[in-house]
C-alpha cells in the first residue's frame, strides 16, 4: 500500500503534451521565416557578441531558403498553438486550477528562497503546495508569453487589419522584434525546465503524465520548523 | 468555506497494483499519442505537392490551410482599416530594391511605355504616362512590409487605383473578383482580390520620393498596394486584367501564399 497524491489533472496533461511539439513546430518554422530577413544579434558598443544565428548553425539545420514553406507551416500551427492554449487557459480559471498556479504575495519573497535552495546556498525549501513560488511565477510567466507571441504575432501577420494591436505592440518593426524575443525566452525557459525536470527525478516527471505522484513516508517530525518559517 | 477553495492536493491509499495499473494506462496511452502526433507529423511533412495551377509548390494540407486562412481573415478587411501612415520626413532616402524579376528586358523604353487595360467585353484599352498624370494625384508615406521580414518607410505618388477605375469607367471590370497585373515581358504578374486592389490605399504609383520612379523601381508605373507583402506590388505594370477567377501569380507559384494580405 502506497500513499499516492493526486498532481496533475488530465487536460492539464493534455495541454502540456500539445503544445510541447506545436510550440517547437512554431519556432522551428518560425526559423524559416525569421532566416530571410535575419538581422537581430546582441551588439553592444558596436560589438557584435552573438549573430542570430551563425551560418552554420543555420546549415546545420536546413533552415536556408525554405521561406515559404516556413510561413505556411507557422500558419497552420498557430490555430493548434491557440487553441490548446486557450483551452488550458479556460480549464485553469473554471476548474479552480488557478490558485495552485498564479503567484500570490507570498511569491515574490518565497520564489527568491526557492532559488537559493536550488543553488544548495539554502537547505530549507519554503512551503508548498502543488507548486513552490518560483514555479508559479515561472509558469505564469509563460502563459503570458504565449499570449505575447499571439499578440505579437497576429501584429505581423495582419498590421492593417489589426492595426490596433500593431499599434499597442509598438509598431510593425517592433512587433517582429519582440515576437523573436519571446522565442528566445521559449528556448531559455525550456533549458532551465529540462533541467529542473531531471533534477526532480522520476516521481515528478510521471506525474505529468500518470497525473499522481507517490508520497514519500518518511517521518514528518524529524523537520524542525524555524521561528521565521512557520506558517502564519 | 468548501473544501475546494482552498485546494489541497487529494491523498490516497492505493496498492502497489493499482498503481501499476494506472501509470501502464497512462504510459500506454502517452507513448501511442505520440506515436500517432508523430505519424500525423510524417505524413504532413512527407506529403505531396499540390498539382501545379495558379498556385503551386506549396505542400497540399498546407495549401488548404493558406487558402482557409484567407477565406477566414478577408472578413476583417475595411476599406476603413488603413494601413498607418508618417510624416514624410520621415520617408527612407534610399529606396531598397529587393527584385528586378520582370525588368530585364534591356530593350524596354519608358518612353514609348503605354498602359494595357483589358477590358469585359474583350477590347484593350490604351493609357499613356501623359494621361495617367493628369488624374488626381495621391501621395503616402507609409511602412513598406516585405514578405521577408523587413520594412521600410517609403514615401510614394501616383493615382488611386480607385480614381483611376472610375475615370475611366471600369465599373464593370471592378465588379468582378480579381485583378491581374503583368509587366511588359510577362517576366512578373500577380493576382489580387477586387477588395484589396480598391483600397483607397492603392496606387498605380508614378514617384518615389518626389521624383519620376528610376528604372530600378519600376519606370514608369508600378503598384504600390500597402495592403499587401511587397510581392504583390508589381512595378513597370504593363497590363492590367480583370476576371472572376484568380489570376497568375509569379509568387504563389513558389508556394506562398496567394493572398498575402496585410
Amino acid at each position: 500500500m502506497k500513499k499516492i497524491k493526486e498532481k496533475h489533472p488530465l487536460a492539464i496533461r493534455w495541454a502540456h503534451w500539445v503544445n510541447f511539439p506545436v510550440l517547437m513546430i512554431m519556432i522551428w518554422s518560425g526559423m524559416l521565416i525569421y532566416w530571410a530577413n535575419d538581422v537581430y544579434s546582441i551588439t553592444l558598443f558596436g560589438h557584435t557578441y552573438f549573430k542570430f544565428f551563425p551560418e552554420s548553425f543555420n546549415k546545420f539545420l536546413d533552415i536556408p531558403f525554405r521561406l515559404a514553406e516556413g510561413m505556411a507551416f507557422h500558419f497552420l500551427f498557430m490555430w493548434f498553438f491557440a487553441i490548446n492554449g486557450v483551452l488550458y487557459v479556460l480549464y485553469t480559471a473554471i476548474s479552480g486550477e488557478w490558485r495552485q498556479l498564479l503567484p500570490n504575495r507570498h511569491s515574490f519573497k518565497e520564489a527568491w528562497l526557492v532559488v537559493l535552495h536550488d543553488l544548495h546556498i539554502r537547505k530549507m525549501l519554503p512551503p508548498q503546495n502543488k507548486y513552490n513560488a518560483a514555479q508559479r511565477i515561472a509558469y505564469t510567466s509563460i502563459i503570458l508569453m504565449g499570449f505575447g507571441s499571439l499578440f505579437t504575432g497576429l501584429a505581423i501577420y495582419k498590421p492593417v487589419q489589426f492595426y490596433w494591436i500593431t499599434w499597442l505592440c509598438g509598431g510593425y518593426h517592433l512587433a517582429r522584434i519582440e515576437h523573436f524575443i519571446l522565442t528566445i525566452g521559449y528556448v531559455l525557459f525550456f533549458l532551465i525546465h529540462i533541467i529542473q525536470v531531471i533534477i526532480a527525478g522520476w516521481n515528478n516527471f510521471r506525474s505529468v503524465i500518470s497525473g499522481f505522484e507517490i508520497v514519500k513516508e518518511q517521518p514528518i517530525n524529524n523537520i524542525k520548523i524555524s521561528e521565521d518559517e512557520k506558517p502564519v | 468555506m468548501k473544501n475546494r477553495f482552498n485546494k489541497q492536493p487529494a491523498e490516497k491509499i492505493l496498492s502497489q497494483k493499482q498503481i501499476n495499473r494506472r501509470n501502464f494506462i497512462a504510459f500506454t496511452g502517452f507513448i501511442g499519442l505520440n506515436a500517432l502526433a508523430y505519424g500525423g507529423w510524417r505524413w504532413l511533412y512527407k506529403s505531396p505537392e499540390e498539382t501545379s495551377g495558379v498556385t503551386a509548390g506549396a505542400r497540399k494540407p498546407l495549401r488548404r490551410a493558406l487558402n482557409q486562412n484567407e477565406l477566414l481573415l478577408r472578413k476583417t478587411f475595411s476599406n476603413d482599416h488603413l494601413v498607418k501612415t508618417y510624416p514624410v520626413s520621415m520617408a527612407d532616402p534610399n529606396v531598397r530594391v529587393n527584385s528586378e524579376i520582370g525588368m530585364e528586358d534591356p530593350g524596354f523604353d519608358a518612353k514609348t511605355w503605354s498602359l494595357t487595360i483589358h477590358k469585359k467585353d474583350g477590347s484593350k484599352l490604351q493609357v499613356s504616362l501623359h494621361d495617367i498624370l493628369a488624374l488626381p494625384k495621391t501621395e503616402i508615406v507609409y511602412d513598406f512590409k516585405c514578405v521577408e521580414g523587413w520594412d521600410q518607410i517609403s514615401h510614394w505618388g501616383g493615382v488611386k487605383f480607385s480614381d483611376f477605375i472610375s475615370h475611366y469607367n471600369l465599373q464593370e471590370e471592378a465588379a468582378l473578383q480579381y485583378v491581374g497585373m503583368a509587366t511588359p515581358d510577362k517576366a512578373y504578374y500577380v493576382g489580387l482580390d477586387m477588395p484589396s486592389a480598391m483600397h483607397p490605399q492603392t496606387l498605380l504609383a508614378y514617384e518615389v520620393n518626389g521624383k519620376p520612379l528610376p528604372m530600378r523601381h519600376g519606370q514608369p508605373l508600378r503598384l504600390i498596394i500597402p495592403v499587401k507583402y511587397g510581392i504583390k506590388n508589381l512595378k513597370r505594370i504593363g497590363t492590367i486584367s480583370f476576371s472572376d477567377e484568380r489570376p497568375p501569380d509569379y509568387w504563389a507559384e513558389q508556394g506562398y501564399d496567394y493572398y498575402s494580405g496585410l
